[in-house]
């Protein structure tokens, strides 16, 4: 199968934030495991994609895993601060990686967990829909002088299908245990939502699509014309104000990544 | 470059956001427009010959240009390149727009700065941080304008 091999690499070395990096020790695998060895390599986790460079100044990367659907364990290996990458399908092959210490390693196990596309997906319609119900609740506000925000949390908060993450487990004799990579949010109901909106109860809201969606792909066409033309008037999410917000960070960050290759950072 | 092409296999086979049998064709010299089942999972879009299992090609959607081209038709190309056009030809102009809109927010970056834009308002609205509450708050890649590493 092909891949547009070049754009990945690109993708991997431009300038766009990384979720995190750092090196790690990736175990070899051998056929007739002749023993087990590492090399160590330079880990760079964008999205759902984790890269791996020979030096932390390559240019390319030498590999890359894609972490949809994985699994992140600690390890029972018989190195220290081990942890492995797996996936559901049998006979797949698992990666295990080795941190510098404990910090490292949890911070690691942490990332890759949340890596994947669900799980974004669900945080970020779950705020899509706080925003929606923010406005709805100043609207209201304006009508009355009580804050109303904390009883709008309230109801997200007894939402059973988005549980707040717990940065810990509760136990912690042997390490964590198994987080899945986008196991950890949804408690049971059918968070993946691949087929644009129509999740099980209770339902998160459908993809709208509104008539201010524009071709600049803003993120926010999704609330519905009527909010749009809220007579909460400073705080309304009108279409320029949008615009405007979403394009002071591109000329940011287009005036950062110029510099940046002015000096001539790799 | 290695990578797990099994599982990129594998997510291939997973329910699509959208897919459909468009014409399409590769930057490539000589090249002509072909149906092809295509099929956007996650940021990835696979394209299969249409009565094939496996794809022939996947496209990671991420630092993408999704531009629409004349009636019905669109085009991906990656920043790197841009005159290297994937061009998609579909039934109906409305088929096209749909097509485009799904592919710009198909990226990990675009659903990144939704993700910070929406905990922005919220902020700004109500005065709490809504990431606080699932201990992600602190996440690099939830600052804004957030450079890290």
């Amino acid at each position: 199968m092909k891949l547009n091999e070049r754009s990945v690499a690109h993708y991997a070395t431009c300038d766009s934030p990384a979720d995190h990096a750092g090196f790690l020790r990736k175990r070899v695998e051998r056929h007739h495991h002749h023993g087990t060895s590492y090399q160590r390599r330079w880990f760079v986790l964008k999205g759902n994609l984790l890269f791996y460079f020979e030096e932390r100044e390559s240019r390319e990367p030498v590999g890359l895993v894609v972490l949809e659907g994985c699994t992140v364990e600690l390890c029972e290996a018989a190195e220290e601060f081990a942890f492995a990458i797996r996936f559901d399908d049998a006979g797949a092959r698992a990666y295990v990686l080795v941190a510098d210490g404990q910090a490292a390693m949890e911070a690691w196990v942490k990332a890759l967990s949340r890596a994947s596309f669900d799980y974004m997906r669900l945080v970020v319609r779950e705020l899509e829909k706080q925003l929606e119900e923010a406005c709805k609740s100043l609207a209201a506000c304006r009508k009355s002088p009580r804050r109303s925000s904390s009883s709008s949390r309230k109801r997200h908060l007894s939402n059973p299908a988005l549980l707040p993450l717990q940065e810990k487990p509760t136990t912690l004799e042997n390490g964590y245990s198994t987080w899945g990579s986008g196991g950890c949010v949804a408690s049971g109901a059918a968070c993946t939502d691949p087929d644009g909106g129509q999740t099980k109860p209770p339902p998160l809201p459908p993809r709208r699509r509104s008539a201010a969606s524009s071709a600049t792909g803003c993120p926010v066409p999704g609330l519905s014309p009527g909010l749009l033309e809220s007579p909460v008037s400073p705080e309304t999410i009108c279409f320029s104000k949008l615009h405007n917000w979403y394009g002071q960070e591109i000329a940011v960050l287009r005036r950062e990544w110029q510099e940046r290759q002015k000096r001539g950072h790799p | 470059m290695r990578y797990n092409e099994r599982e990129l296999l594998s997510l291939a086979r997973q329910p699509a956001e959208k897919a459909a049998e468009i014409r399409m064709s590769v930057p490539k010299k000589g090249s002509v427009l072909k149906k092809r089942l295509v099929k956007l999972v996650v940021n990835f879009l696979f394209y299969f010959r249409t009565d094939e299992a496996e794809p022939i090609g996947a496209l990671l959607l991420e630092h993408c240009r999704v531009t629409k081209e004349e009636e019905n038709v669109f085009s991906i190309s990656f920043i790197e390149e841009p005159e290297r056009k994937y061009c998609f030809e579909c039934a109906t102009e409305e088929q096209c727009q749909e097509w485009v809109e799904a592919l710009r927010r198909a990226s990990y970056e675009f659903l990144r700065r939704s993700l910070i834009f929406y905990r922005n308002e919220i902020q700004k609205m109500t005065g709490k941080d809504p990431l606080e509450q699932y201990g992600i708050s602190e996440e690099a890649r939830f600052q804004l304008g957030a450079h890290r590493q």
